[in-house]
C-alpha cells in the first residue's frame, strides 16, 4: 500500500496538504519518565526518560512499525498509548478523543475496547488458570456485549474459527496448547471486542522462525477483514520490513526516523537507522549496491544520564560539534521521510 | 520482495497448525499428579486425615471421658484398662489425647484461618497498588514483626485469661506478617504480568482482576504458608502451654498434657505421659510440614513431571 499521500508532517499539520483521512491516533510531544528513586528516604534521584518526546501519527488501516534495540523504550511507548504506563507528558489523540488525562471510567467504553494489545510472551501473557472459553468471555461480559451466554458462546466459537484453532478448544486451559496456537488465543482474545487499533508488541519474537510467519499471515488476514491498523513493535528489523507499511526508529526514548518502508529499508537517512540496517545481513546486501556493514562503537548509554545535545552523539560516526549541545527536532525532509538529525538542518 | 532468515511468508491461506490437544487435563489432575509423586506429602496426608478425622469423632472413639478421674489408677502405665495409660489424677491419656487434639486442631486453623485473611487483604492492597500505600503499609508490618510479641502475647493471656477465643485472637494478630509480605511480593509480580495487563487493556476491573486474575494465581503460596502456619500455631501453643499460658485445664490441649506432665514427680518413671501429647505435637507439625511442601512443590508451575 502507497501511504505516502496520507501522511501528514508532524509540525505543520494545518498548514501542510489536504488532510485526506484523519488519523486514528495522534501523538503529540509524548514523554515517559520513570522516577529514580534511592535511599532509605526513597528520594527521587533521577529519571528514566523511557519515552522522550515523540511525536507520530497512525493513518486508519495502515500498519506502522516500530523498530530499536533493547531498552529504547517501544514497550513503554506502546503501553502509554493505552495507559497501561501513564503519560508524563504531551497527548494521545484516539479518533479526535483526547485520552491523555481521561480516568478510567472514561477510558473504559472508548479505548478499552477499540484499542488493544497482543503480547510478546506466549506463556506469560495468558492467565493459566483460566480456560480459553472464560478467557475470551470475560472482556464480553466486562462491557455487557452480547445479551446472553448462547450469544457470547456463538461469538467466541466464530473468532476461534477465525484465528485458526477449533471451536471445541474452549474447554481447555493455556498449558495445553503450543506456543503458536496460544499466541492466536491472545490475538482472538485482542480481537474480542472489535477493536480498531491493535498493538502487537514483539507479538511473534518468541515464536519460532515457521510458525512466526504463521502469525504474521493470521494478522494480515486478519487486518484485512477487519479494517484493522497495527501499531507493530519489534526488534527483528526483517519481521517488520514484511508487515509494516512505514517504519519508525527508535533510539533512547526519542523517534530518530520516521518514513514509508521502501523508502526506510533502502534511503535511509539517519547514521543510527544506517547502522541498524547494516547490522542485518540480508538487508544490507538487498538494496542497490551492497552497502558497508557499520560498526557503531560503544554501548548504548543509560536512559538515566542521557547525553546532551543528541542523544546519539556519543556513538554517531559522523558526529559535528554542535551535535553535542542542540537537540534535533523530528523534521519532514522528504515528502512522508521524517528525520530528527542536524545533518539535514 | 524477498524474505531474510529463511522465513516464508507466503505460505496462505493461514495454515491450522496441527492441534490435537490431549483428551481434558486439568490443571487440577496435573497438581495432583505432581503431589502424589511426593512420598513424604503422601505420608503426611495419610497422618493428617487419621489426626483430624480422629479429633472430628474423638466423642465415639474415646474409650472415656477425658475428664473423669479414678485416683487410684493415677500414672497407671499402658495396659488394658488404660491403652495409653492414666494421667497423674488417673484420667485416660487416650481420650484425652483424642479430645485434645480437637482443641490444638482448632487453635490451628482458627488462628491461621485469621492470620491468612489479615495478611492476604494487607499484603493485597500493598502490592497491587504500590507506591505510598504500599510503604505505609509495609511499615506497619515491620513494626508488628518488630513487636516484642511474646512479652505482648505473656501480658495480653494474662489479662484477659487465656480462652480459646483470646489464643486464637492473639495467634491471629501475630501471626499475619508473613503472609502479608509473600501475598505482597506475589501481587507486585503479578500485577506487571503480561496477562494482568491484557485484563486491564480489556477494561477488566479492578477488584475482578486482583481477585480473579492476581488472587487465583498466588493462591498456591498462600495455602502452603497456611499449611505451614497451621503446625507452628499448634507448636507455639504448646509452648504457651508449657509456661501455663495455655488452653486451661481441665480443657485438654497437647500442650497442656505436655506442661502437666513437667512436674518430676510425676515425670519419674511415667514416661509414658508426657511421651503421647509430645509425639502427637510431633506427628501432626511434622504431618503439615509434608503436606505443605508436597503442595509447594504441586502449586509450582516450573516443577513439571
Ligand atoms: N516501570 C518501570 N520503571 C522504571 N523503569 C522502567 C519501567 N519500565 C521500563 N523501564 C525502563 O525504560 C526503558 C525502556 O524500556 P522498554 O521495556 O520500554 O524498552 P524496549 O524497547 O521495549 O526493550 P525490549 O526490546 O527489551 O523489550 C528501559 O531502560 C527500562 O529499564
Ligand atoms: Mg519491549
Amino acid at each position: 500500500m502507497n501511504s505516502t499521500q496520507l501522511l501528514q508532517p508532524m509540525e505543520q499539520t494545518e498548514s501542510a496538504n489536504k488532510i485526506p483521512v484523519e488519523p486514528i491516533l495522534k501523538v503529540k510531544n509524548l514523554k515517559v519518565h520513570f522516577p529514580v528513586k534511592a535511599g532509605i528516604m526513597q528520594r527521587t534521584t533521577g529519571y528514566v526518560k523511557a519515552v522522550d518526546d515523540i511525536s507520530f501519527h497512525v493513518k486508519r488501516g495502515e500498519t506502522l512499525g516500530i523498530v530499536g534495540e533493547s531498552g529504547c523504550g517501544k514497550s513503554t511507548m506502546g503501553r502509554s498509548l493505552i495507559r497501561l504506563n501513564e503519560p508524563t507528558e504531551g497527548s494521545i489523540i484516539f479518533n479526535g478523543n483526547d485520552i491523555t488525562a481521561m480516568s478510567e471510567k472514561e477510558l473504559r467504553p472508548l479505548i478499552r475496547r477499540k484499542i488493544q494489545m497482543v503480547f510478546q510472551d506466549p506463556y506469560a501473557s495468558l492467565n493459566p488458570r483460566k480456560s480459553l472459553g472464560n478467557t475470551l468471555n470475560e472482556p464480553l461480559r466486562a462491557h455487557n456485549l452480547h445479551g446472553n451466554q448462547r450469544e457470547r458462546d456463538e461469538r467466541i466459537k466464530e473468532l476461534l474459527n477465525v484465528v485458526g484453532l477449533h471451536s471445541s478448544s474452549m474447554n481447555h486451559y493455556p498449558h495445553e496448547f503450543s506456543g503458536g496456537q496460544r499466541q492466536r488465543i491472545g490475538i482472538a482474545r485482542a480481537l474480542v471486542l472489535n477493536p480498531d487499533l491493535i498493538i502487537a508488541d514483539e507479538a511473534v519474537s518468541a515464536l519460532d522462525v515457521s510458525i512466526q510467519a504463521q502469525i504474521i499471515n493470521l494478522l494480515e488476514d486478519l487486518q484485512e477483514q477487519f479494517d484493522l491498523t497495527y501499531i507493530f513493535i519489534s526488534h527483528d528489523l526483517s519481521v517488520v520490513r514484511h508487515i509494516a507499511d512505514r517504519v519508525g526508529v527508535m533510539y533512547l526514548g526519542k523517534l530518530v526516523e520516521l518514513a514509508d518502508k521502501a523508502e526506510l529499508y533502502v534511503e535511509p537517512l539517519h547514521p543510527y537507522t544506517k547502522a541498524l540496517l547494516s547490522a542485518v545481513p540480508s538487508i544490507r546486501s538487498k538494496g542497490a549496491q551492497t552497502r558497508e556493514r557499520i560498526v557503531l562503537k560503544g554501548d548504548i548509554p543509560s536512559s538515566i544520564n542521557q547525553p546532551s545535545g543528541c542523544v546519539f552523539h556519543t556513538r554517531c560516526p559522523v558526529r559535528m560539534e554542535h551535535c553535542k549541545v542542540a537537540i534535533p527536532t523530528l523534521k519532514e525532509v522528504k515528502p512522508g521521510h521524517f528525520v530528527a538529525c542536524h545533518l539535514y538542518d | 520482495m524477498t524474505l531474510p532468515n529463511q522465513v516464508e511468508f507466503t505460505n496462505r491461506p493461514t495454515l491450522l497448525e496441527d492441534h490435537q490437544l490431549q483428551p481434558h487435563d486439568s490443571i487440577w489432575r496435573v497438581m495432583l499428579r505432581k503431589y502424589m509423586s511426593n512420598k513424604l506429602a503422601v505420608i503426611g496426608a495419610i497422618l493428617l486425615f487419621i489426626i483430624i478425622g480422629s479429633a472430628l469423632f474423638a466423642p465415639w472413639l474415646a474409650p472415656q471421658d477425658p475428664s473423669k478421674q479414678v485416683l487410684l489408677d493415677k500414672l497407671s502405665p499402658p495396659g488394658d484398662k488404660y491403652i495409653l495409660g492414666a494421667d497423674n489424677l488417673g484420667r485416660d491419656t487416650l481420650s484425652r489425647l483424642l479430645y485434645g487434639a480437637r482443641v490444638s486442631l482448632l487453635v490451628g486453623f482458627a488462628s491461621v484461618a485469621g492470620s491468612i485473611f489479615i495478611g492476604t487483604v494487607i499484603g493485597a492492597v500493598a502490592g497491587y497498588y504500590g507506591g505510598k500505600l504500599d510503604a505505609v503499609l509495609m511499615r506497619f508490618v515491620d513494626a508488628v514483626i518488630s513487636f516484642p510479641s511474646l512479652f505482648l502475647l505473656i501480658t495480653l493471656v494474662t489479662i484477659f485469661e487465656p480462652s480459646l477465643m483470646t489464643l486464637i485472637a492473639v495467634f491471629a494478630i501475630f501471626g499475619w506478617t508473613g503472609t502479608a509480605r509473600l501475598v505482597r511480593g506475589e501481587f507486585l509480580s503479578l500485577r506487571s504480568a503480561e496477562f494482568v495487563l491484557a485484563a486491564r487493556t480489556l477494561g477488566i476491573r479492578n477488584s475482578r482482576i486482583i481477585f480473579s486474575h492476581i488472587l487465583s494465581n498466588a493462591m498456591g503460596p498462600i495455602i502452603v504458608s497456611a499449611t505451614l502456619g497451621i503446625g507452628g500455631v499448634i507448636l507455639a501453643e504448646a509452648a504457651l502451654s508449657y509456661l501455663g499460658l495455655g488452653i486451661q485445664p481441665p480443657i485438654p490441649s497437647w500442650g497442656n498434657m505436655l506442661q502437666s506432665a513437667q512436674n518430676p514427680q510425676v515425670m519419674l518413671g511415667a514416661w509414658w505421659y508426657p511421651l503421647f501429647p509430645g509425639f502427637m505435637i510431633l506427628i501432626t507439625v511434622l504431618a503439615f510440614n509434608f503436606v505443605g511442601d508436597g503442595l509447594r512443590d504441586a502449586f509450582d508451575p516450573k516443577i513439571n513431571d
